[in-house]
């Protein structure tokens, strides 16, 4: 309800389109386009660290090359690392990624920056999106391959034109559920990423997400029905619907390219 | 009604020997092929598979005991036997689809066409193309129609522009055109059992294999989709070698030209081995099934 009172004050356009966000200063702007913008770029970048390595690195080995010992040894560890705490992840990314690798390469690079965020949390959700598509590609019959294998197709072919399309729903939704993970972190953005908006795709650049400002400016002392107080709740209405609509699109994508094979 | 069909097919297995041994000028009568497993084997003059004993292990059990069996060429022969006793198994070896199963080894030699298929230079890929295989269970890719028989040779590497036609004469030639050429972007899954296996059949084709292994293709299948199946098989003998395993003793004397008999053998340590009892033409083996077991139990194949 905050989040309907805030509308009330602030037209839903300036909201949506504005990009200057300082809902908090004497002067309050209420464009949400930073945070919105720092929210994909480092989801973004999550995702292109993922992407190949989780799913079709680590999943496709784990489920059609590597020997069952092997895959049974190193599926428990990968889930393993999915039980890190984030706030560990976050110090991972300020006090490695960014002071000892980024500070090397590109020397320019703000302490706090997106590029050493997004790459973290990337590390962040492979195991989801890794270990889930592993699970949706051994769930695909063995009947399926030994008929491709007996068509005289490589362990390649049989991966990518058999096993990987015929798992594609399972993949899809591991993927969804990773990036949804990536845009509800929290901590590694807060830590790592800085608290400034800015509307800005310079990933060496800081910038903060609506999450970390969501974190930020609710453990600050916002009164009870102040601005302030309603800008979280609007915030986080948008991040829902950012959330859903992503969510409902991959439901339609998997509808569209599934192969159904039962 | 079944002897009858029976009876029929064995006059037609005859014709088609006899002519065979014109052609080949073999000059073994049939009293002769009728005397046991080696003068019948010898019969088998340029065999496009040999095996020379074989046995095949999964770790250290021995699944299959020491097989000598050639394979004679658009021919059709039957494995027949009791549950357990390594038929799918040795079939699983002729294109080294046991390679996919850890553990799994074959010793001795499978020759295709004088080349030993588990020679170190000889690529598993390469062995498949030429020698595909039917399962028993109908295993259509979840692909439409037109993209299950396309399948194999795109990964042969064939144009484009090809495809409409391999995709029309594979179908044609397992007598499934009709049935689904105004569905062909539908997917392979939504036809019947028969169908399935057909469509599986003309996947097979489409890669124009030398030998197609068959692993009770009719298993699964209603007895009219069986029949189907069957006069499909007859037709293919006529460019293809086909080999099959079937657990329906009426099936093999129907199709094969062939028949080779296995069973499990238990040997001293409570073990069970398969191992080859006898092969011989399809008429031999159920004509006079009394010498098999005779034979067996005298050990003279044992």
């Amino acid at each position: 309800m905050p989040a309907f009172e805030f509308f009330q004050t602030v037209p839903i356009t300036d909201f949506l389109f504005g990009t200057e966000w300082a809902p908090l200063f004497a002067d309050p702007e209420f464009g949400v386009l930073p945070l919105v913008s720092g929210t994909l770029v480092i989801t973004g970048i999550a995702c292109l660290v993922a992407l190949p390595i989780g799913l079709l690195l680590t999943a496709m080995y784990l489920s059609e090359y590597a020997a069952d010992k092997t895959r049974r040894t190193l599926k428990p560890i990968l889930e393993i690392l999915a039980g890190i705490p984030t706030v560990i992840f976050g110090f991972f990314a300020l006090e490695f990624v960014t002071a000892v690798l980024l500070k090397n390469i590109w020397p320019q690079t703000e302490v706090f920056n997106a590029l050493s965020a997004g790459l973290v949390m990337g590390v962040m959700i492979i195991p989801t999106v890794a270990s889930l598509s592993e699970d949706a590609m051994s769930a695909v019959p063995r009947g399926l391959r030994e008929g491709a294998y007996a068509l005289g197709s490589s362990r390649r072919q049989v991966t990518l034109k058999v096993v990987v399309p015929a798992a594609l729903s399972g993949i899809v939704a591991a993927f969804v559920l990773g990036v949804s993970r990536a845009i509800g972190e929290t901590m590694i953005v807060a830590v790592a990423a800085g608290l400034q908006p800015n509307l800005s795709l310079n990933v060496f650049e800081g910038m903060q997400t609506m999450t970390s400002f969501i974190a930020a400016a609710g453990s600050g002392d916002q009164p009870t029905g102040s601005i302030g107080y309603q800008t979280i709740f609007a915030v986080g209405a948008l991040l829902f619907l950012m959330t859903l609509v992503m969510n409902l699109f991959s439901i339609r994508m998997v509808r569209k390219y599934r192969e159904v094979y039962e | 009604m079944v002897k009858r069909e029976l009876t029929n097919q064995m006059e037609e297995v005859e014709m088609s020997v006899e002519m065979g041994d014109q052609v080949l000028g073999s000059g073994t009568t049939a009293p002769a092929r009728a005397a046991g497993v080696t003068k019948a084997s010898r019969q088998v003059s340029d065999p496009v598979m040999d095996l020379q004993k074989v046995h095949v292990f999964y770790g250290d059990y021995e699944a299959v005991r020491e097989v000598d069996l050639p394979i004679a060429s658009r021919e059709i022969t039957a494995f027949i036997g009791p549950s357990g006793c390594g038929k799918s198994t040795l079939l699983r070896s002729f294109n080294r689809m046991n390679d996919l199963i850890p553990g799994a080894r074959v010793e001795g030699k499978v020759l295709y066409h004088g080349v030993d298929i588990y020679g170190p230079d000889v690529d598993a890929i390469e062995v498949r193309r030429r020698v595909g295989m039917v399962f028993q269970k109908p295993n259509p890719f979840p692909k439409s129609i037109f993209d299950n028989i396309a399948y194999g040779p795109r990964v042969l590497g064939r144009s484009k522009k090809d495809m409409d036609g391999i995709v029309e004469q594979s179908l044609t030639r397992a007598a499934l055109w009709d049935e689904v050429k105004d569905k062909l972007d539908e997917s392979g899954m939504a036809l019947s059992g028969g169908q399935q296996q057909r469509l599986c059949i003309a996947r097979c084709i489409a890669v124009n294999p030398d030998i197609i292994l068959m692993d009770e293709p009719c298993a699964s299948l209603d007895p009219i989709a069986t029949a189907k199946i069957e006069d499909l098989m007859r037709e293919l003998a006529e460019d293809y070698t086909i080999v099959i395993v079937t657990h329906n003793m009426q099936q093999a004397a129907r199709v094969a030209d062939r028949t080779a008999f296995f069973t499990a053998e238990v040997d001293g340590q409570n073990v069970r081995h398969g191992r080859l009892v006898e092969f011989d033409l399809t008429e031999d083996i159920f004509l006079n099934p009394r010498r098999s077991t005779e034979d067996y139990i005298s050990g003279r194949f044992g």
